[in-house]
C-alpha cells in the first residue's frame, strides 16, 4: 500500500501554526506520540481539489534546526528524515508571522535550504496591518524562491489559495533532497533581516495594542494584582456558574435511578445497576460543568497570550524555589489535570528544572479533586457570605488551592536543595502578541476535554464502581448485620483503617481510598456506592450524598479528608505519565512515596488541630 | 588626535526602560551553550536594535526586551552579558 503524501507544517512558536493546521485539516485530527520520545504527534487529513487525500503533520514549533529542547529535536529529525516512526515529508508548509519576519525568516531560510518542495504561509497579515506594517508577498516570494501565500488562519483567509498551491506543488515532479547544509545561524539571521527589510513596503509607526496592554498587565504592582484577581475569578466562577447545570444533572441521575428501580426486579441486578452504576457514575458526571468551566479559562488564557505573561510575572518567585517561569505554564495547566501539565514540561530545557516541575505538578489542585472538594465543602462548610460576592465555600476552595501551591513551592525548594541540586538554565521566552482566540478553537478544546472526561467516567470509573459494588455486596449480610461489616470491601477497609485511624479517617473513607487510586473523583462515587448499599431502604440518589455525609462524619474528619486530597498522589494516570516522561520507575516511585507521606502528615495535623479546637 | 572614538557601551540590564539601544557586543563565553543558542534564536546579534519594555515585579527580574519586532523575556543575569550603545532620541 502506498502511504499518503505527507506534508509537514513547520514554523516558529507563536507563528499561528496550529491555527493554520486546524484550518487546513478541520476537526479530523489524530493526536499521538512519536515512538521512544515524549513529543506529541498531531496529524490530520486534507483532500486536494482532485480528491487525492494528503496527510498533514503539525511539527512542534521551533526557532531553528539546532534544537534547544526535545520538541525541537523531533522537528529537526522529521525534516531530515531521521525520526523513527515518521516517513520523510514530501512537502513543507512554513508558517511565518507577518509582523515578525526578521526573526521567523531565519528558520524559514534554514527550512528552504533543505530542498524539499516548500511553500510559505505568510500568516497573521491582519495583525501586521494593525501594527502599521505593509508587506510585499511577491517580493518575498522572489527573494525566497518559493511560493508565498498570505493567510489569516484564524479567519480562514487564504486557506483555499494555500490548498491550491499545495495541489500544484504535489503534482509537480520532484527530484531528490539536498543534503542538509548547516549554514551559520548568525549569517542566516542577517540574511533574514535583509529580506524582511526588502519585503516591507511601508511601515507606519502606531501605538501597538500589545505594548499598551502589557504596560498594565505587566505593571510591577497592577500586574500581580490582576493575575491574582484572574485566578480568583476563575475559581469563583467554577463554583457559581456550575450550580444550575449541576442541579440539572443531579435531577437527571435521580430520575434515572427511580426509573431503573421501577423497571428492574428486586435483587442483585437492580442493586448493581442502581446502587453501583447509576449512583457511582452519576456522582462523578455531576462535576462535568466545573471541569469544563476550568478548562474554558485555561484555554482562554493560553489562547490570548496571557499565560506567558503570567510566567513572566511569576518567574522571580519560581526562581526563588529553584524553578523557572517556564514551569508556571505546566503547573498552571496542572490545575486542570496533572497529566497534560506533566507533558507540557517538555518545553523546559533544563533536565533538573523539568524533573522538579514534574515531581511537584501533582500538588497543583487538578480538576479531579474538585468532585471531592465540592462534595465535602457543600456538606460541611456553610454557604454564608464573607464579603459581598465572596462566599465562604468559595473561600475555603481558594484556600485549598493555596495549600497545594504552597506545598508545591516548598517541595520544589527542598528538592532543589537535595536530590535535584544544581542551577537552572534560566528563563527565556517570547512574549507573543495578544489576540482573541477563535471561538471555534475554544469549543474544539472544551469538547475534547468533555469527551476525555466522559470516556473516563464510562470506562475506568464505571468499572471501578461496579467492582467496588461487587466487593461491597459480597457476601450478603444476614439479618441484623450491617452490609459494610461483612463484605470483602469492608474487610479491606478495616485493614487500611488501622493505618489511617490516627488521622481521623473512618472505614467508609478507607474503603474509598483504594479505588480512588484509579482516579481521585472515584472517591466520591465509592462513598456514594458504599452508602447506598448500606441503606437499601433509602431511595438511591433521592437523598443527596451531602446529607448522608453530615450524619456520619465529624467536621474534623471532613477537614482531614480535604487535607489528604490536597497532597495524596491518587491517580494512576499521573503515575503512568511520570514513568513515561522520566523513562523509568525511579522517579514515579519517589513521587508517590513523598506525596503519601505529605498527605498523611497534612491530614493528621488538620485532624489533631481540629480536635484540639473542639470542632 | 584620537583615532575612532569608542562609543560608550553599557550592559543591557542597566539600560533604562523605554531607551532604545543598539547591541555592540555579546559575551557568548559568559553564557552556557543552551542560553547562547536561545539568545541567537531570539535574534540577539551585534547591530540589532533593542529596547527594554517591562520589568518583572519581584526584584526587577526578568526583563521584557523588544529585539527587532519581537518581545522576549530574559533574566537580568543574561541581559548583563549583552553590551549596548544607547541611542539618543
Amino acid at each position: 500500500m502506498n502511504p499518503l503524501p505527507l506534508v509537514a507544517v513547520a514554523g516558529n512558536p507563536n507563528a499561528g501554526k496550529s491555527a493554520l493546521f486546524n484550518a487546513l485539516t478541520g476537526a479530523r485530527q489524530k493526536v499521538g506520540n512519536y515512538p521512544g520520545v515524549t513529543v506529541e504527534r498531531k496529524s490530520g487529513r486534507l483532500t486536494l481539489a482532485d480528491g487525492r487525500p494528503v496527510e498533514m503533520v503539525d511539527l512542534p514549533g521551533s526557532y531553528s534546526l539546532d534544537p534547544a529542547s526535545p520538541d525541537e529535536a523531533v522537528t529537526r529529525d522529521v525534516l531530515l528524515g531521521r525520526q523513527k516512526g515518521e516517513r520523510h515529508p514530501d512537502a513543507l508548509v512554513v508558517v511565518l508571522d507577518a509582523s515578525n519576519l526578521d526573526n521567523h525568516l531565519r528558520f524559514a531560510l534554514q527550512l528552504i535550504e533543505l530542498g524539499l518542495p516548500t511553500m510559505v504561509a505568510l500568516n497573521m497579515v491582519d495583525l501586521a496591518q494593525r501594527d502599521g506594517l505593509e508587506l510585499d508577498s511577491k517580493r518575498l516570494s522572489a527573494e525566497l524562491g518559493v511560493p508565498v501565500i498570505e493567510t489569516v488562519a484564524v479567519r480562514r483567509r487564504g486557506i483555499q489559495e494555500l490548498q491550491t498551491a499545495l495541489d500544484d506543488m504535489l503534482s509537480a515532479p520532484f527530484c531528490g533532497v539536498h543534503e542538509h547544509v548547516k549554514s551559520d545561524l548568525i549569517h542566516l539571521q542577517r540574511r533574514a533581516r535583509e529580506i524582511a527589510t526588502a519585503a516591507v513596503v511601508r511601515e507606519t509607526p502606531v501605538r501597538r495594542w500589545t505594548h499598551r496592554l502589557d504596560s498594565v498587565l505587566l505593571h510591577p504592582v497592577a500586574g500581580p494584582v490582576i493575575l491574582a484577581l484572574i485566578m480568583f475569578v476563575m475559581f469563583q466562577a467554577v463554583f457559581a456558574w456550575s450550580q444550575t447545570p449541576v442541579s440539572w444533572i443531579e435531577d437527571a441521575v435521580a430520575w434515572l435511578s427511580v426509573q431503573a428501580t421501577a423497571a428492574l426486579p428486586e435483587g442483585l441486578l437492580r442493586s448493581m445497576v442502581v446502587d453501583g452504576a447509576i449512583t457511582g457514575v452519576g456522582a462523578v458526571i455531576t462535576f462535568l460543568p466545573q471541569i469544563l468551566i476550568l478548562f474554558f479559562f485555561i484555554l482562554l488564557l493560553e489562547g490570548t497570550g496571557y499565560m506567558v505573561r503570567a510566567a513572566f510575572l511569576m518567574d522571580r518567585l519560581m526562581h526563588g524555589v529553584g524553578l523557572s517561569g517556564r514551569a508556571f505554564i505546566p503547573l498552571l495547566s496542572s490545575f486542570a489535570c496533572a497529566v497534560p501539565g506533566i507533558m507540557a514540561t517538555r518545553t523546559i530545557d533544563d533536565p533538573k528544572d523539568r524533573l522538579t516541575t514534574i515531581l511537584v505538578a501533582p500538588l497543583m489542585t487538578c480538576s479531579a479533586r474538585l468532585p471531592v472538594y465540592t462534595l465535602i465543602i457543600a456538606a460541611f462548610i456553610p454557604n454564608t457570605r464573607v464579603v459581598w460576592g465572596v462566599g465562604l465555600q468559595g473561600f475555603v476552595m481558594f484556600g485549598l488551592y493555596i495549600c497545594g501551591i504552597a506545598g508545591a513551592l516548598v517541595a520544589a525548594l527542598v528538592l532543589r536543595r537535595g536530590v535535584l541540586k544544581g542551577t537552572g538554565n534560566g528563563f527565556m521566552m517570547e512574549l507573543p502578541k495578544y489576540q482573541w482566540p477563535p471561538l471555534k478553537d475554544l469549543v474544539i478544546g472544551i469538547v475534547t476535554r468533555a469527551q476525555i472526561f466522559l470516556k473516563r467516567a464510562g470506562t475506568i470509573i464505571l468499572g471501578t464502581t461496579i467492582l467496588l459494588w461487587a466487593l461491597s455486596s459480597v457476601p450478603q449480610a444476614g439479618p441484623g448485620q450491617k452490609q459494610s461489616d461483612v463484605s470483602i470491601a469492608g474487610k479491606i477497609g478495616a485493614g487500611i483503617e488501622v493505618l489511617v485511624k490516627p488521622i481521623g479517617f473512618n472505614r467508609d473513607i478507607s474503603m474509598a481510598l483504594l479505588p480512588a487510586m484509579a482516579a481521585r473523583e472515584v472517591a466520591v462515587s465509592s462513598i456514594a456506592t458504599v452508602y447506598s448499599i448500606d441503606s437499601p431502604d433509602e431511595n438511591a440518589g433521592a437523598q443527596r450524598l451531602e446529607q448522608r455525609l453530615q450524619h456520619r462524619w465529624s467536621l474534623a474528619t471532613a477537614l482531614a479528608f480535604l487535607a489528604w486530597f490536597v497532597f495524596a498522589p491518587q491517580c494512576i494516570s499521573t503515575i503512568a505519565v511520570t514513568r513515561r516522561e522520566t523513562n523509568g520507575w525511579k522517579w514515579p516511585l519517589f513521587m508517590v512515596s513523598y506525596l503519601f507521606v505529605l498527605a498523611y502528615c497534612a491530614a493528621g495535623l488538620t485532624y489533631w488541630t481540629a480536635m484540639a479546637l473542639g470542632l | 588626535m584620537n583615532a575612532a572614538v569608542q562609543p560608550q557601551t553599557i550592559s543591557l540590564d542597566q539600560l533604562k526602560l523605554g531607551t532604545r539601544a543598539r547591541v555592540a557586543s555579546i559575551d557568548w563565553n559568559g553564557l552556557d551553550e543552551g542560553e547562547a543558542c536561545r539568545l541567537q534564536h531570539f535574534g540577539f546579534d551585534e547591530g540589532v536594535a533593542v529596547e527594554p519594555l517591562h520589568l518583572g515585579p519581584f526584584g526587577r527580574d526578568p526583563i521584557a526586551i523588544r529585539v527587532g519586532r519581537m518581545t522576549v523575556a530574559i533574566r537580568r543575569k543574561h541581559a548583563s552579558a549583552i553590551r549596548v550603545v544607547p541611542l539618543s532620541r
